[in-house]
């Protein structure tokens, strides 16, 4: 497993964010990727898209299962990840970078469930 | 091969068409056809030869073992399969009136007799055409009893987590919102999850006992009694209807309707994936919404009942009738057992898994849950191979197809990790079980002297293990040729 | 005991394994107040010699008729050879094809049914089929809402001359998920869509549905339709008789774009009739939509050494994996009867598929230009048809079925059952198993049958 870069946010739901001034980068965890296994296909949304924290955004299918990504922050839709329709793997080999999905121009407060990697870990230990 | 590639241009079988004629005049040309559909181009014999050998590539009951958790793999008697096909029943147009359909319409209503009787629930509609279509009748019409009330606050349908995947696909197709019920350890749905999930919202629950996790679930009244109370109806499915046969029956345990798999329980064969067939049962309650159209017996006569004779029913689900020639073959099968023999189905289907299960264990296999009965199935899980030598449930179902037998349900129910699911069916005997418990034996050793073995299995089969990633990514759904 | 193989032996040894005294012990985790004793009410079992006289009795009740009648189910010539191999033990008695490596034999015949229907049908993907056409219709339905990207699109325009038990049929199946339906009428006089509806502007519809031919077995004009629907930002979705589509153009060629949906009926390619089936239902699409589609897919990929083979694809989008995100609660297909369809298919060829169309055609048009020679009767409508046509007679239809019933000929649809409106009109079918002298029997009972039906009523008239 990977070590959790230190200077992202987490969800529960195993999102990863990253907050550049108004702009969140979003994309789901190392453990996440790991357990969907090879990944063949992302659904992405639509530029402009509008979202509250929590809402279904993107789906992530491998092989075997599916798994809804939800956003973990609130916010309108700015960019989706190019190469990801080529590229699904992108994903399984570089979860934190290349294999983001995609970013919200941020719109209200963060919410307080987001965790530290320190929580995530902790969190990701007792599962 | 592909029957394309062995296809030449302008070969043909000839006799089998109608004599040759001009395009027709009538229709205006933009209307017809232009470019010629790629379909094969092969000899009567070509023909022949080419799908022989591709059924020879198949595991089929008629020549494995298969022991399929959940699906109900038993014999499919031929004397049934022959009656079926009689010239009077296959040449006999749907829609034929009703006095030319006796013969059919006898024995369809033969059939809903039986599976009331079967199910202690007394309306029956055989309309649907599989397992996953009954289940949409029943919630549909469980839907459509609160609507009738007027009662438009019911959103939720509860489904247990172990439950197969059709249920929660079921109730969304429905309209509804599904809140999962967890499981206890001992395989039993948790009652206080549940007594905290019901309420006004609640439309009603989906369950099927013996559970998927071949065990019986033996608090069924306090959950009824729990979902009545907070006014929800009861769904059952039917597929594991096979080990409770004339031992109990869904009405009693408080359940307003179900479905039954006929190709299961009633021993209609599978054919590669289809057809099913999915008969609901409802009690007096959700008769009124039974699918159309079922068959009456009138002044010595039978009829359809149509629209008209059930104003509240949910409506139609095909164009006719429902799988006919499936419904057919399950009242032969039926009424060939007769009260004794439907009951010994329960009997020795029960006995069957529970030696089954009670040898694995003593050979050292994991039971998921040791301290209960099987009923007509049972699950053992590989954790422990997992763990200690690396070898998944999947390396093993591989390799037993290698030991010519059919692998069980694997990694189904999710709940229970690196499982397999096994129901050994009524109709295989001793012989055939003590043989599977030998190849289980043998792979397990495998696995700790030459675990490659596995995971490089199957290696007698028509091919090596599939690459499912590629197929998945690089999607090669039809051939693209041209027929030289 | 029937098909259960144990000896009293054989069962005693497996209770001492067990260590239970009896097969009644084994019931113990079930409540006793739920237990029940047996099935009294169900009648003892008969042998396979009593129940294949009785069979046979049944059988012979249902009298083999000459059929004129279609409305959704055809009579049409089936090979030998399609049910003697489609009933092979190997193919009859398999699962779905959950293990790869052991079910070659059905999966590799479904990749090659999935490339024979959408080439037929003129688009890029096929699925492994669905129940029937009338279900496959609500699925097309359901997935063109989820294909649509607009949202709110969820009304459907379904033509007013489509099969009056498909209509029924998704209206059960597509209600409960909240989406309209509306109805586009027809032109009285053609039969087949009323084209007024080209000068309109919708909003929010997700789909046309078009039906070629349609009900009353008239050709329409897809192209001008498919075209409009698709500026309207709706799918189009072809329902269409599959013999059909090897003489009429086919969905993927409708309009500047093509259907985007094709689905329909499978049972007249090499399916018999069976009392209403087992049928199979076709859906295919354009590729852009494979992730929308329900149902099985298999797809054609390599093994570990790299030869290759066949696998169940894009899983995820089932409600095994995906439970209640699913684009259906659909688990089965309907295998066998595709395993038929693929082999009838193969045994006629494009020729010969086209060979069958232009017979059945041409064979209606032959028993149509006769009956309308009789007086009082005419045809219902002006389109071209293809093998199916609207009769109006001068008499009730229910009478003319009855009648030529007693002459073991099955006339055709009584349209009064559908609507008062038809009460005189009769849509009658005929496909290549006709001949000549069939025809004019046909024709001939028809004759007869209204001189008689005109003399009764007279004399009714006269008391």
């Amino acid at each position: 497993m990977k070590p959790l870069p230190q200077n992202l946010k987490y969800s529960t739901t195993h999102e990863w964010v990253r907050i550049d001034n108004e702009i969140a980068t979003v994309g789901i965890s190392d453990h996440a990727q790991a357990l969907l296994g090879d990944v063949v296909f992302v659904e992405l949304p639509e530029i402009g898209k509008t979202l509250s924290s929590g809402d279904e955004i993107a789906v992530v299918e491998s092989v075997k299962a599916a798994a809804d990504v939800y956003s973990p922050v609130p916010g309108q839709v700015t960019a989706v990840n190019p190469k990801l329709q080529d590229s699904p793997e992108l994903i399984n080999q570089d979860p934190y970078d290349q294999g983001w999905l995609f970013q919200i121009r941020l719109q209200g407060d963060l919410p307080f469930t987001l965790l530290s990697a320190e929580d995530y870990q902790a969190l990701l230990d007792a599962e | 091969m592909l029957i394309f590639e062995i296809s030449a241009r302008n070969r043909r079988a000839a006799v089998q068409a109608p004599r040759p004629i001009a395009t027709p005049k009538d229709i205006p040309q933009h209307l017809l056809r232009t470019s010629r559909p790629l379909l094969p181009e092969v000899s009567e014999l070509q023909t022949v030869r080419h799908y022989t050998q591709l059924s020879q590539k198949n595991f089929s009951i008629d020549t494995q073992f298969y022991p399929l958790g959940s699906c109900t793999m038993k014999y499919n008697p031929r004397g049934v399969h022959a009656l079926a096909s009689l010239e009077g029943f296959i040449s006999h147009h749907p829609l034929t009136p009703e006095a030319h359909s006796q013969g059919y319409l006898k024995s369809a209503y033969e059939l809903q007799d039986i599976l009331a009787h079967v199910t202690g629930l007394n309306a029956v509609s055989l309309a649907p055409m599989a397992g996953a279509q009954g289940e949409f009748a029943g919630v549909a019409m469980i839907r459509a009893y609160h609507l009738a009330r007027g009662d438009t606050a019911r959103t939720e349908f509860l489904v247990p987590d172990a439950a197969h995947g059709t249920n929660p696909a079921t109730a969304v197709m429905c309209g509804f919102k599904v809140k999962e019920i967890p499981t206890d350890k001992n395989g039993d749905v948790d009652l206080d999850a549940l007594k905290q999930a019901v309420g006004p919202h609640t439309a009603g629950i989906m369950l099927t006992n013996p559970s998927t996790l071949g065990v019986f679930e033996r608090q069924i009244r306090t959950i009824a009694k729990t979902v009545h109370e907070a006014g929800g109806l009861l769904y059952y499915d039917g597929a594991n209807l096979n080990a409770i046969l004339g031992k109990t029956r869904p009405g009693d345990m408080g359940f307003d309707v179900m479905h039954i798999n006929l190709h299961k329980t009633f021993a209609t064969p599978h054919g590669g994936g289809g057809p099913g067939s999915g008969p609901v049962a409802a009690n007096d309650r959700l008769k009124p919404f039974l699918p159309i159209p079922r068959v009456a017996f009138e002044n010595q006569t039978y009829r359809w009942l149509t629209e008209k004779d059930c104003p509240q029913s949910i409506g139609r689900l095909s164009a006719f009738v429902g799988n006919a020639g499936i419904i057919l073959r399950a009242s032969i099968y039926a009424r060939l057992l007769g009260r004794e023999g439907l009951c010994r189905v329960a009997e020795y289907a029960t006995l069957n898994a529970n030696y089954l299960m009670v040898r694995l264990q003593k050979a050292g296999f994991t039971l998921a849950f040791p301290t209960r009965r099987a009923s007509h199935e049972f699950i053992i899980t590989f954790k422990q191979e997992a763990k200690t030598l690396g070898i998944t449930a999947k390396d093993i179902a591989k390799r037993l197809l290698d030991y010519g037998m059919h692998a069980p349900t694997t990694y189904f129910p999710l709940l229970v990790a690196e499982c397999f699911l096994i129901e050994p069916t009524e109709t295989e005997s001793k012989e055939e079980l003590d043989r599977f418990v030998d190849a289980l034996i043998a792979i397990l050793e495998e696995a700790k002297t030459s675990p490659e073995l596995l995971k490089q299995a199957p290696h007698t089969l028509p091919v090596r293990r599939l690459d499912d990633l590629k197929a998945a990514k690089d999607l090669d759904l039809r051939w693209q040729g041209t027929i030289a | 005991m029937p098909f259960i193989p144990h000896t009293d032996e054989d069962l005693a040894q497996m209770l001492a394994v067990i260590g239970a005294p009896n097969i009644e012990a084994l019931f113990d985790e079930i409540p006793k107040d739920l237990r029940i004793q047996g099935l009294p009410d169900i009648a003892s079992g008969l042998t396979e010699m009593e129940m294949t006289r009785e069979m046979k009795q049944r059988a012979a009740q249902d009298t083999v008729l000459a059929c004129f009648l279609g409305a959704g189910a055809y009579e049409h010539h089936i090979p030998a050879a399609v049910w003697q191999l489609a009933s092979r033990g190997e193919f009859l008695t398999a699962y779905t094809p959950y293990q790869a490596e052991a079910s070659q034999g059905t999966l590799q015949l479904l990749y090659e049914y999935q490339t024979m229907m959408a080439s037929l049908m003129g688009l890029e993907v096929s699925n492994a089929s669905l129940y029937d056409g009338a279900s496959a219709l609500a699925e097309a339905v359901l997935m063109a809402v989820r294909a649509n990207p607009k949202l709110s699109a969820r009304r459907i325009l379904l033509p007013a001359n489509l099969h009056p038990h498909y209509r029924k049929t998704v209206e059960t199946l597509v209600l409960p998920q909240g989406l309209q339906l509306d109805i586009l009428p027809i032109n009285e006089h053609s039969g087949t869509l009323d084209l007024a509806i080209l000068k309109t502007e919708q909003e929010d519809l997700a789909a046309l549905v078009i039906a070629q031919p349609n009900f009353y077995g008239g050709i329409e004009e897809v192209d001008a339709l498919c075209d409009w629907a698709q500026a309207q930002g709706a799918l189009v979705i072809a329902v269409v008789n599959p013999t059909a589509m090897a003489l009429l153009k086919e969905p993927g060629a409708w309009g500047k774009n093509g259907a985007d949906i094709a689905c329909g009926e499978g049972q007249a390619l090499g399916v018999p009739l069976a009392g209403g089936g087992p049928y199979f239902g076709f859906l295919c699409t354009k590729m852009a939509y494979v992730r929308q589609m329900p149902g099985r897919l298999v797809g054609r990929t390599v093994d570990q050494i790299g030869n290759t083979g066949f696998s169940l694809t894009l899983q995820a989008r089932e409600q095994h994996i995906r439970r209640s995100k699913a684009t259906s609660n659909i688990c089965t297909n309907q295998g066998l009867a595709v395993t038929a369809a693929t082999i009838y298919m193969s045994l006629l060829g494009a020729t010969g598929l086209a060979d069958v169309a232009k017979a059945s055609h041409a064979k209606a048009q032959q028993l149509a230009a006769a009956l309308i020679k009789l007086p009082g009767v005419s045809l219902g409508f002006k389109a071209p048809f293809f093998h199916e046509f609207v009769l109006k007679l001068p008499c009730p239809a229910a009478s003319l079925i009855k009648a030529l019933l007693a002459q073991d000929i099955l006339a055709g649809f009584d349209l009064g059952l559908v609507s008062e409106q038809f009460k005189n009109a009769v849509l009658i079918c005929v496909t290549e198993t006709k001949n000549n002298a069939d025809i004019t029997a046909y024709v001939a009972a028809v004759e007869s049958a209204l001189s008689s039906i005109s003399i009764e009523e007279t004399s009714h008239a006269h008391i």
